[in-house]
């Protein structure tokens, strides 16, 4: 295959702290509009593969393409965001002394230089993009409460419709359903796969049923590398996975 | 697009705070300039520059609760911009002696002549015109915090590291300024001002004008400090200050806000600074002093932090109370100071603009008051809403 036709290409990429290795030359392509679930043990890297994707750690070598040209080891994390990659922490992080609707209008896709944004006045586009976004998250009600007033789904919600905001070419998701009630995760699900198709998705997630309810490509990473890729039961019944993973 | 900027930041508070400054603005000239001497509503020219000294600080505080309340940049060195600022304007009050010194030279001022200097050091030109000398009030230390924050920013340098920086760079700024051969008069500073802009430093109508024109700086600059919060540029500035990895992903290059934020707050504080000098008649490299700048933040601590109307606050009731303290008991001014740090820390986290809103926390039944808007009824009705 080659890294032009896809929207995010890593080949050969490794990482190590203090001599262990994070990441060791993982290899992983995204299509446009893919939307891929990766799991994997704890300490399997799944973390910092996107940190490096994001720019907050660089690699130590190896090869990340986005949209087959940009070399994203040489970029900001502000850079890439802007390129229209977003991304999504494990611990919510909305921020908590603005408004719901502040913080939508903050992640809203609009120029981000301070001269800019001290003049921004807010059009009438942002404003039924921010409707429809708490719509989609199912938010309107909440709109001018204090985000740090949620409750932790619904901060979750919040974060995930800030990313919508920022109408990201690719979404990076870090374990949204941790914390969340059966009702919640099963919501999620369905907000995320309404997303996918506009948007590429990688989703990391510990929660198996969760990862059976998104039906999609399941990529398997193990001491930093890929260790199986396929269908939800494909990489069940792999014998390796059962071993270092499944099994345990 | 201007006046859409000056008006979005004037909320219910900033109207409070803007009328005050008015009031003082006609009120004061009148008690000191008409009102009779022997009258009890007579303001002595004395309490004139005194207030206008608080109010010179409560513009230094005000600048350093845009960095510190809603960036998050605990600047322990922002008295080092005020007395830039305020050199800038001694500069200029200097020139303005001219051959009235001790020693009747034209132009080199007093103590370059004691020196033994043949001329003008090279950075004092120009410092004869007096908007070339208000141009370098914001100029020089606006382009100072600029390359300080561009270094220290960049290099991502945040928290306790950075407060100590600035610390080392006020600091360094006092070292250097006590040196004779910097050319800014040494440990003595400059002083014995005679005139400004033609007028006699000393006259009743100058102290007053000078008085008003600081009021008239705050209020500016209160205007400034609230219309930049109530943009989403300030909005990015609060989301930072919390959370500056998550603005980060977002897109936002979180150097530049602060870039932004510190070059502004400090041409502020050289403004303060320059307000400053011709009131009190002295600026000396005292000023540099590292305790200036952490008495700064107690101001704006006492205040309330991230309010702005509380730096002004705590900056003019600290300094009374320095005032009526260093007059009646000076031994013991710094050791109520340092107790009012202390106190304002563990009992008034939010300062005196806090007080209203942990006073009704501790009310019975108010549980959720932490959280002011949060009321548990509305709360349930959102979840069936959801």
């Amino acid at each position: 295959m080659s890294a032009e036709s896809t929207l995010l290409y890593l080949d050969g990429v490794s990482v190590s702290f203090d001599g262990f290795k994070a990441l060791n030359s993982l290899s992983l392509v995204m299509m446009p509009g893919e939307m891929r679930a990766i799991i994997g043990p704890n300490g399997a890297g799944k973390t910092t593969m996107m940190d490096v994707i994001t720019g907050k750690t660089r690699p130590d070598t190896g090869t990340i393409l986005f949209e087959g040209g940009t070399d994203l080891t040489r970029l900001r994390e502000a850079a890439i965001a802007n390129l229209g990659i977003g991304r999504k922490f494990q611990r919510p992080t909305v921020f908590e002394p603005h408004t719901v609707w502040d913080n939508l209008e903050l992640a809203l896709k609009a120029p981000r230089r301070p001269l800019k944004t001290l003049t921004y006045a807010i059009s009438r586009d942002d404003r039924s993009r921010i409707e429809e976004i708490l719509d989609i998250t199912r938010l309107s009600a909440l709109r001018s409460r204090q985000a740090g007033s949620l409750s932790h789904g619904q901060k979750q919600w919040l974060e995930i419709g800030m990313l919508l905001a920022q109408d990201p070419k690719l979404l990076l998701v870090d374990e949204p359903v941790a914390g969340m009630t059966d009702a919640e995760t099963e919501q999620t699900a369905e907000l995320l796969c309404s997303i996918a198709g506009k948007h590429s998705v990688i989703v990391v997630e510990h929660d198996m049923s969760f990862v059976r309810a998104l039906g999609v490509k399941v990529t398997v990473l193990a001491e930093g590398s890929v260790l199986a890729e396929g269908s939800l039961d494909a990489v069940s019944a792999n014998q390796q996975v059962i071993d270092t993973y499944l099994g345990r | 697009m201007l006046l859409r900027f000056f008006l979005m930041g004037l909320d219910r508070k900033a109207g409070i705070v803007l009328t005050i400054l008015a009031i003082l603005a006609v009120a004061v000239p009148v008690m000191t300039l008409w009102v009779p001497a022997d009258s009890p509503f007579h303001l002595s020219v004395f309490t004139v520059s005194l207030l206008g000294k608080y109010l010179c600080f409560a513009l230094l505080a005000l600048a350093l609760d845009l960095v510190w309340g809603y960036c998050g940049i605990l600047s322990l060195g922002h008295a080092a911009f005020f007395a830039i600022g305020g050199y800038a304007m001694g500069m200029y009050l200097m020139r303005q002696i001219g051959p009235r010194g001790v020693y009747g030279n034209p132009v080199l001022p007093d103590f370059m002549v004691f020196l033994n200097w043949k001329e003008l050091p090279w950075y004092w030109l120009g410092f004869d015109q007096f908007w070339f000398a208000a141009i370098m009030v914001l100029v020089v230390p606006g382009a100072l915090a600029f390359a300080f924050g561009w270094f220290a920013f960049r290099s991502r340098v945040t928290g306790v590291y950075l407060s100590i920086i600035t610390q080392a760079l006020t600091f360094a700024l006092l070292l250097a300024f006590f040196r004779n051969d910097m050319g800014f008069g040494g440990n003595n500073g400059l002083t014995d001002f005679k005139d400004i802009l033609g007028y006699d430093i000393q006259a009743d109508t100058t102290r007053v004008a000078l008085f008003v024109a600081t009021v008239a700086a705050l209020a500016l600059s209160y205007m400034i400090a609230s219309g930049v919060i109530a943009s989403k540029l300030g909005k990015v500035l609060v989301a930072l200050r919390d959370a500056e990895s998550r603005v980060r992903f977002m897109g936002y290059d979180t150097e530049s806000y602060k870039l932004f934020a510190w070059t502004l707050s400090a041409c502020m504080a050289g403004v303060a600074g320059a307000l400053y000098v011709p009131q009190v008649g002295i600026i000396n490299p005292s000023e540099f002093a590292p305790a200036s700048s952490i008495e700064a933040v107690i101001w704006v601590a006492v205040g309330g932090r991230g309010t702005l109307a509380g730096a002004i606050l705590g900056a003019v009731l600290v300094n009374m109370g320095k005032s009526y303290f260093t007059g009646a008991l000076p031994e013991l001014w710094l050791f109520a100071l340092g107790g009012l740090f202390v106190a304002v820390t563990l009992f008034l986290p939010k300062g005196l603009l806090g007080l209203g809103g942990q006073l009704k926390a501790k009310l019975p039944g108010r549980k959720t008051a932490a959280l002011p808007n949060v009321q548990p009824a509305n709360h349930t009705a959102d979840q069936k809403g959801a």
